[in-house]
């Protein structure tokens, strides 16, 4: 029996069941009912072609793992999380990398999914194409949904090329001026004091953009984000920032030191929300606990 | 026709913005696709998204279906009118609301023509970047339906990855706002799972579109070959060596031909295919990926590898591929243009076997499509006053679609399902997974009021007014 027949047998069509991963942000969206079982996805990379831009993998990998694996084809996925987080976590939690701009939304990773549904059924959805407007798309649903409709059990990813160089660099210059002056910066963080921009591309290029930060204030720190970032994410609702927060300028999201309340589901959004749990998962079975409508950004 | 609906649909939008019968009637009764159309009901032109509303409230009391529509360049059939729907058109929606330059982001009506948005975006150094061929007459709201591609969706992805957030009119006639313009929402992706519902799942009524800024350099290429495998290896050696050009388009030796016999724009004429190779970005890193390209592609076996030297030798190498459709409809009256998804490195094997079944079935076929991301875009030309010759076209174009999937491809790039590819939508997908997409439709649309007999192939007599099962007749364009 394969490891995606096994992981399908481990949710069953019965009874409230959670999948972990490395539980980086296992109480996101809500704590996991106490009564669910508890199960694990498949690990393993399947499969790895730089000139299909693709990977394939059990989504149980861990994520410093795949990335150490396409690192060695100068190859990376747009996905970001927590050391010992799981591509499947990292799919489900659906949060972008810090360094969107360059590199694109978590959201259009996802180019298959072997998933199992509440009723127990393995379903693939999407195709292992990295262009597919095939039927509807639940690839782009599933992302971000933290698991109730269904458990990643194997995915296909679109992977690219990795930067050849990163650079952080940092200074007390207000951060509006920054995504219009330098072109397609990877990330600029603001904590009220300080600006943080991180660039990257061909050495020249990024050497270039980097002398005209230096000529607005900003100076080289290194090739790590030079900022603490806070743990909890919300939305960046404009005004000053509050001490201990840092915002990712033009992402709307703000890091801050304690949870926030997400904002409030509009009643329109809430009837479609409702009908999608019903349709997928009538009995509130997968991840019991847990609502995406709960997270703020 | 009741006449209580169509009264109430003019009450409701005026006079003058319910058409039925006569030229309407025949003019929205088909899409841009072969496919000889439907029969509408009444067509509305709505300006608000009140008025949408107020169209799709109309259907839902007198239980009828509608249909979202844009200009109608659809190549798939997604919207024919089956069902004598309410023809909802979006085109008089066509104001640009904001734009903000700050957050990169601008809100517009759906009937927005796409290179109306570009056009009006000249000089903010920001552009909307889906760059689907038909970007002179379709929409947004058609191009956020179909989750459309183009040429520069290589690099910069499809129409998905650049919609931040959408207003949409759902087929019960609530109003709901998916995603956030100025960043990732939290919650359930609705947004991203409504592009691409090919006007199954409600009607947008206002986009919130992601503006990219524009590259500070642009480097287009024309690559020749004496043969297409040769084309087809240079661009995954492209690709594998971790360059990711803004675009890379193939086309083979026929459509050069006929792009240089009616447009002439400099396309060597003794090459099997020609591949246009665009990189953007900074300028150091622009020089060193045509550096490398160059080098690559001259180890792959690549006859010349030429430059544009100025805007307008770029704007050149273009035209023939962005006309090339325009050209190729001078040779024959009529053809039918597939769409398929293969793996990249499966290229060549893909694309001689579309030759071998076009010989097989004695007809002309042209290949003009976008390499990199292995978008095939085999276009089966043909005279349809020729005797049998549409059942040759129609089981060419089985057989090109059995290929693609043979090769671990996907049935559409950026064309979508429509009515067109619905018969073949289970042999890639389980029963299973089809219902698990049939629980997305009904998360939007329960009762499968908007767009009926779309996408999901299902007992339909959609099919049978549409003569599916018969040879399509004509052309489009």
């Amino acid at each position: 029996m394969n490891a995606l027949e096994e992981f399908r047998q481990s949710v069953g069509p019965h009874g409230p069941v959670a999948v972990v991963g490395g539980r980086t942000r296992w109480h996101l969206g809500g704590s996991i009912d106490p009564q669910a079982r508890l199960i694990t996805a498949p690990q393993g990379i399947e499969a790895l072609d730089p000139s299909e831009m693709t990977v394939s993998l059990g989504a149980g990998t861990p994520l410093d793992m795949l990335d150490e694996a396409l690192a060695e084809h100068g190859q990376e996925v747009a996905l970001a999380g927590p050391p010992g987080a799981t591509v499947g976590g990292a799919l489900a939690v659906g949060h972008d990398s810090l360094r969107r701009r360059r590199i694109g939304s978590a959201r259009d990773v996802l180019l298959q999914a072997n998933y199992v549904d509440a009723q127990g059924e393995l379903i693939k959805a999407g195709g292992p194409t990295v262009k597919n407007v095939t039927g509807y798309d639940l690839c782009r649903l599933l992302v971000g949904s933290l698991g109730t409709l269904g458990f990643f059990g194997s995915v296909i990813l679109r992977t690219r090329p990795r930067p050849e160089i990163t650079m952080w660099l940092s200074g007390p210059t207000k951060p509006e001026c920054f995504l219009t002056e330098i072109y397609r910066p990877a990330t600029i963080l603001w904590d009220g004091k300080q600006t943080a921009v991180c660039l990257e591309g061909y050495q020249e290029d990024v050497e270039k953009q980097a002398q005209k930060l230096h000529a607005l204030g900003l100076e080289t720190s290194s090739d790590l984000c030079p900022m603490v970032l806070p743990p909890h994410r919300q939305r960046l609702n404009g005004g000053p920032l509050k001490n201990g927060t840092v915002a990712d300028v033009g992402s709307s999201v703000l890091y801050g030191p304690q949870p926030a309340e997400a904002p409030e589901t509009t009643p329109g959004v809430q009837r479609v929300v409702d009908r999608l749990r019903h349709q997928f998962d009538p009995e509130g079975r997968l991840n019991p606990g847990r609502n995406p409508q709960r997270m703020s950004t | 026709m009741p006449d209580q609906l169509l009264a109430e649909l003019r009450e409701a939008l005026g006079p003058k913005s319910v058409s039925f019968g006569g030229a309407a009637q025949l003019l929205y009764s088909r899409d841009s696709s072969v496919f000889p159309g439907g029969q509408p009901g009444p067509v509305c032109f709505p300006e608000t998204t009140e008025q949408v509303v107020a169209c799709v409230q109309a259907a839902v009391n007198h239980n009828r279906s509608f249909v979202p529509r844009g200009a109608g360049t659809g190549l798939a059939g997604g919207a024919i009118p089956c069902d004598d729907p309410v023809m909802i058109v979006t085109t008089r929606m066509n104001k640009i609301l904001e734009v903000d330059k700050q957050k990169q982001f601008a809100w517009v009506e759906p009937g927005v023509i796409n290179l109306d948005l570009s056009r009006y975006l000249l000089g903010t150094g920001l552009h909307f970047a889906p760059d689907p061929s038909s970007q002179q007459s379709c929409t947004i709201g058609g191009n956020v339906a179909n989750n459309s591609g183009g040429p520069h969706c290589l690099a910069y992805g499809v129409t998905s990855a650049h919609i931040l957030a959408v207003e949409v009119v759902l087929p019960d006639a609530s109003v709901a706002v998916f995603g956030d313009p100025e960043g990732p929402a939290g919650g359930y992706d609705l947004r991203g799972a409504f592009v691409g519902g090919e006007g199954t799942l409600g009607v947008a009524t206002r986009v919130a579109v992601r503006l990219t800024p524009d590259p500070p350099a642009v480097r287009t290429m024309l690559l020749d070959y004496q043969d297409v495998g040769t084309a087809a290896d240079t661009v995954s050696a492209i690709i594998g060596a971790g360059i990711v050009p803004a675009a890379i388009e193939m086309m083979d030796q026929k459509v050069i031909e006929v792009v240089e016999k009616f447009i002439k724009v400099g396309y060597p004429q003794d090459a099997a295919a020609v591949l246009i190779v665009e990189v953007d970005g900074l300028i150091d890193g622009v020089e060193h990926e045509v550096e490398r390209i160059t080098e690559i592609a001259l180890a792959c076996g690549t006859r010349t590898v030429r430059v544009a030297a100025d805007e307008e030798e770029r704007a050149r190498i273009w035209k023939g591929r962005k006309n090339a459709f325009g050209a190729i409809a001078q040779v024959k009256p009529g053809y039918y243009l597939h769409d398929t998804v293969i793996p990249r490195t499966k290229l060549t094997e893909v694309i001689n076997k579309v030759y071998e079944t076009a010989e097989r079935y004695d007809l002309l076929v042209m290949n003009v499509f976008h390499a990199g991301d292995g978008n095939l875009h085999p276009l089966l030309i043909f005279d349809p006053q020729e005797e049998g010759i549409m059942d040759r076209v129609l089981a060419a174009g089985e057989e090109i679609v059995q290929t693609s999937l043979d090769a671990g491809g996907v049935l559409s790039g950026e064309h979508g399902i429509g009515l067109e590819k619905r018969r073949f939508m289970d042999r890639l997908f389980s029963e299973n997974d089809l219902d698990a997409q049939a629980k997305l439709r009904h998360t939007f649309d329960p009762d499968e009021r908007a767009n009926p007999h779309k996408v999901l192939p299902g007992g339909s007599s959609c099919a049978e007014i549409n003569h599916m099962d018969k040879p399509p007749e004509g052309t489009w364009v």
